[in-house]
């Protein structure tokens, strides 16, 4: 062994590695099969590639210890958002298949950027360093920039990447400068040992701006007001499949991520933070639903709802206290499968003569396709928070947090928000049950697909009616984080 | 508490969720099957609601047939069903009109007809499972669950406007409900500050002793979520909307079930948990209540359209209530719940009718009547009774509930009973002015000559109600025996002038419990 390392370092990211060895192994299965064989093969080794990822992060559920001299943290926190990631991965491969297939493109290397993707995030979720963190994000970035261009001849797809891509980047920089302020002020990139080198000490003016820069950065990331521009834009252009996953996947690893440094590295300052997170928090929700209403789009309008979800999660991470953080993590596993859910639906209106991400495409939904019309009906009332669904939960637990920490306010402005966004969720369900008229040949729902479909909607339906699986899991993680949380926080 | 030995409330609860079930495997094709399951299943749910009538124990003050399952103990949510007086005679309205509901339907929906009776019986569900729950989670997720199939059922099978009106419907509703949530988060947290104890069982909140000022607010939450519901005025202008588009069986459980959840919700949850808030609201609530009652029954005067006469006379009716009820007498909270349900009986009634009409001429302007008595004359006998039931004729039900509520708020105020009495007398105005112009004089349209009178199956839709207008107009008792209970929690909460009858967690004491008792009227410390 080189100096530094031991056998527990490789041990305990054995779900990474496989996830590493899987993606390359897809490369390599693509490169050496002709085309027709390459996509089922390329589809299965992904799949189970996922699985046998999830598998190993689920063996090491209940340890607690951090590795690679304090870079990464295999707690349950770290758990419980690598299998959000996996699962949402595997949903996004689902619904893949039968898009790709449509659109005319190769799948290897789609799904190689998948893995990928994944990867960065889990890196995410398990670094307590600065470094470690960045580096996740930054892989998990790239990957997307790529994916958000993947249909090459289309205009919006390359628009979207580029645009992408260019925020992104600007934003990494922004978010980078920020951590070396952080570091030049407490001398290490550990989030432990800034919270400790900070501990006690006066705010200073560069500790101000790197707050500021670090939010910034992150909230591009998680697209809240003022930082969503690229967000429509992007959901639109990029392909069906990838949006979906970028609105899950990558907005629940930055949360992690966000988590991890306000709440591990940052308690002292909890102060300016929980202020900035609360105006952030209002914006995004009012900001988001109210651009959601005039949208004609179905992805565009997805997309600014999923802004206004970043801002019900915020309203977790404002509140900052156990209870908060156990929400905002809840949250982010309903989210996950009514968000997925719906753009699973969108995807497999993709025909050959239809692109099928106008509302007015779902047009009569229920006269065709009676079962995705009430999986869709289940995921706009579980997007909208109306029992019982697990969206409701969600939104009680969060609501809750806020209150319980009275912030009773941005309850209020949350509430308020939620029944807002109805008006346009019901907007999609008028289309599809309501009107009759349909457009373009008929849809067809392959069994991928509608294995997505399915976990999405018994996800949706069994949170909301039996949540408490979800509400411990989600209160053991919140206890392993750490106790940096309490005491710095709950006055 | 007294725990149920046999689930009874879960039985009641989930039997027309069994039949949504049920029809969800049957083909969309066979019609009539579905018709007739449809129809069974509510029967089912009314005869399996007929024991709570005969074994609720009304001398007994604890809550009856309580069930209690774990459901969500990291929040402290509980499984927890109960019923008190009132739950039992609201259940059973629910029920009975879920029978009248779905065998009005029978002829009137001929498209989509798997879905409406799907929508139907979840909506039973919905209504039943508000009226028995006493964990604040479990009430608030019924509350909503009922919005959807609401929705449904005027957006597609209503008339002209349905997607204006439905959605305004539950939008208005919604916007209510979330800020009632907050509202019920609130006494949550508060709750667990004082016992450390994280609970949503409604029977703790009833003995927690809440600071005024934290009660105002809530009181505030709860409102919103209440008062559209009822509808209170300025919050009813859903109601004319959602009334007249939606299809008849949706009018009759909107008007006779839907609107009793706004006012079971202040007496179950206001009034008992914010006592000193109530006490400061009433003024506001009685000056919205008198408008409701005037406003609407002026505006009912003015209408064309048959059904939203009877969308204007429920806001009138409505106002009464609420007036009755925050008298916090006694004898005006009694008067209060016997007139929603004679509402329910009497607006039911009404909405049968117009749709009975409908059917045969499919328009609802009351110039395109008249004369019908001579062309259908069990009908108008039918509308006579139900008319004057509205109005509050004696002998008939209405009579009971107004002179109660006339009753519990003359020692109140003399001024509010002037409003009521002239609200009454408004509502014979533009109720009688309405069978003058339907029924009475010489057929003017000749499209009216031929039209049948009532079929077998839709007498039977009238018969349940008649029978009730008659027997709670000249035997009131059983009602009002059931009431007790529920009345004297309330009252003994809100009330300070008030002694309690029923010590909680102890049987009366001999002599107590005397069924030939007459409701008194507490007379005021000092005041002689």
């Amino acid at each position: 062994m080189p100096a530094g390392f031991t056998v527990a370092d490789f041990y305990y990211i054995l779900p990474e590695i496989i996830l590493t060895a899987g993606a390359l192994l897809v490369l390599v299965v693509d490169v050496l099969l002709l085309k027709r064989d390459s996509d089922t093969v390329v589809f299965g080794v992904t799949i189970a590639t996922l699985v046998a990822t999830a598998v190993a992060v689920l063996s090491f559920a209940g340890v607690n210890i951090t590795v690679s001299a304090g870079l990464l943290a295999i707690d349950g926190f770290a758990t419980f958002f690598k299998v959000l990631f996996l699962l949402s991965a595997l949903m996004t491969v689902l619904m893949s298949a039968q898009y790709l297939r449509v659109e005319g493109v190769r799948a290897g290397e789609y799904y190689f950027l998948i893995l990928c993707a994944t990867l960065g995030m889990m890196f995410m979720a398990s670094g307590v360093d600065l470094i470690t963190l960045f580096i996740g994000l930054e892989t998990m970035a790239v990957a997307f920039y790529i994916l958000a261009g993947f249909l090459k001849p289309s205009q919006r797809s390359n628009e979207a990447a580029v645009k992408y891509f260019l925020l992104g980047a600007f934003s990494l920089g922004v978010l980078l400068y920020g951590m070396s302020l952080l570091y030049g002020v407490t001398g290490t990139t550990s989030l432990s040992g800034i919270a400790d080198a900070l501990a006690g000490s006066e705010r200073t003016l560069v500790l101000s701006l790197a707050l500021i820069l670090i939010i910034t950065g992150m909230g591009f990331k998680i697209a809240a007001v003022p930082f969503h521009m690229w967000a429509p834009d992007v959901y639109e252009g990029a392909p069906t499949p990838v949006t979906a996953y970028l609105s899950v996947g990558s907005k629940a690893a930055s949360f992690a991520m966000l988590l991890r440094i306000f709440i591990v590295g940052l308690p002292g300052l909890v102060d300016d933070w929980q202020t900035l997170f609360w105006i952030l928090a209002a914006v995004t929700m009012t900001v988001g639903n109210i651009a959601a209403i005039t949208q004609t789009n179905t992805k565009r309008m997805l997309a600014y709802s999923s802004i206004a979800h970043a801002g019900y999660i915020l309203i977790g991470v404002a509140v900052g206290t156990e209870r908060g953080i156990a929400a905002t993590m809840v949250y982010l596993w309903v989210y996950l499968f009514m968000q997925l859910g719906a753009f699973a639906i969108v995807s497999m209106l993709r025909r050959q003569d239809i692109v099928g991400d106008e509302l007015k495409d779902l047009s009569g939904l229920y006269v065709r396709k009676p079962i995705a019309a009430i999986a869709m009906l289940i995921f706009m009332l579980s997007l909208g928070g109306i029992p019982p669904t697990a969206g409701f939960m969600g939104k009680v637990w969060v609501f809750g947090a806020a209150i319980e920490a009275g912030f009773v306010w941005l309850a209020v402005i949350g509430v308020v928000n939620s029944a807002i966004s109805l008006y346009y969720y019901y907007r999609v369900i008028v289309f599809m049950w309501l009107k009759e008229e349909t457009l373009g040949s008929d849809i067809e729902i392959g069994p991928a697909v509608a294995t997505a479909l399915g976990i999405a909607v018994v996800g949706s339906v069994l949170f909301g009616i039996y949540p408490e699986i979800l509400f411990d899991q989600a209160q053991i993680a919140t206890e392993m984080f750490g106790s940096a949380v309490s005491t710095a926080i709950l006055q | 508490m007294s725990n149920a030995d046999f689930p009874l409330l879960s039985l009641i609860l989930f039997t027309p969720l069994a039949g949504a079930i049920l029809l969800l495997f049957v083909s969309k094709q066979n019609e009539n099957l579905i018709r007739w399951i449809a129809n069974i299943t509510v029967a089912i749910g009314f005869l399996v609601s007929l024991p709570l009538w005969f074994w609720y124990d009304s001398s007994n003050p604890e809550w009856q047939f309580v069930e209690q399952a774990s459901w969500i103990p990291s929040i402290g949510a509980q499984y927890l069903l109960g019923v008190d007086g009132f739950s039992v005679l609201l259940i059973l309205l629910a029920t009975l009109m879920g029978v009248i509901a779905v065998l009005s339907s029978w002829t009137a929906v001929q498209m989509r007809i798997k879905e409406y009776y799907i929508f139907l019986l979840i909506l039973q569900t919905g209504m039943i499972g508000a009226f028995v729950a006493l964990d604040f989670l479990l009430f608030f997720l019924f509350w909503e669950v009922m919005l959807v199939p609401m929705y449904f059922l005027i957006g597609i099978w209503g008339s002209d406007n349905r997607l204006y009106s439905a959605i305004k419907f539950f939008l208005f509703t919604l916007v209510g409900s979330v800020i009632m949530l907050l509202g019920i988060l609130a006494v949550y947290f508060y709750h667990h500050s004082v016992t450390g104890v994280y609970t949503f069982d409604i029977t703790r909140f009833h003995e927690l002793n809440i600071p005024y000022d934290l009660q105002w607010w809530i009181f505030l939450a709860f409102f919103m979520g209440f008062a559209v519901k009822v509808p209170m005025f300025p919050f009813h202008t859903w109601l004319p909307d959602a009334h007249t588009d939606a299809p008849t069986a949706g009018s009759v459980i909107l008007a006779a079930v839907l609107l009793k959840m706004g006012t079971y919700g202040f007496i179950r949850f206001s009034l008992p948990i914010l006592p000193e808030a109530t006490q400061a609201f009433v003024p506001a609530v009685a000056l919205l209540s008198i408008i409701g009652i005037v406003y609407g029954a002026l505006v009912a005067m003015a209408q064309r359209d048959w059904k939203r006469l009877v969308a204007y006379s429920s806001v009138s009716h409505m106002g009464l209530v609420m007036l009755g009820m925050f008298a916090l007498t006694p004898v005006g909270i009694t008067g209060s719940i016997v007139q929603q349900l004679n509402h329910g009986i009497s607006t039911g009634a009404l909405f049968l009718l117009v749709g009975v009409v409908y059917e045969r001429r499919h328009t609802r302007l009351i110039a395109e009547y008249g004369g019908l008595s001579s062309v259908m004359p069990v009908y108008a006998t039918v509308f006579l009774i139900m008319t004057m039931s509205s109005i509050g004729l004696p002998t008939l039900n209405g009579f009971i509930g107004e002179f109660l509520i006339l009753q519990g708020i003359f020692v109140v105020s003399k001024t509010w009973a002037f409003f009521a009495a002239s609200g009454i007398v408004l509502g014979a105005a533009y109720m009688l002015w309405l069978y003058q112009r339907t029924m009475f004089g010489t057929v003017t349209n000749p499209k009216n000559e031929s039209l049948p009178d009532l079929s077998i199956r839709e007498f039977a839709t009238f018969v349940p109600l008649l029978i009730l207008a008659v027997w709670i107009g000249l035997y009131p008792k059983p009602f009002l025996d059931r009431l007790e209970t529920s009345v004297d929690r309330v009252v003994s909460r809100v009330n300070t002038d008030y002694t309690p009858r029923f010590a909680r967690g102890v049987a009366p004491a001999v002599g107590q419990a005397d069924t030939n008792r007459v409701i008194e009227i507490p007379v005021r410390a000092g005041a002689r």
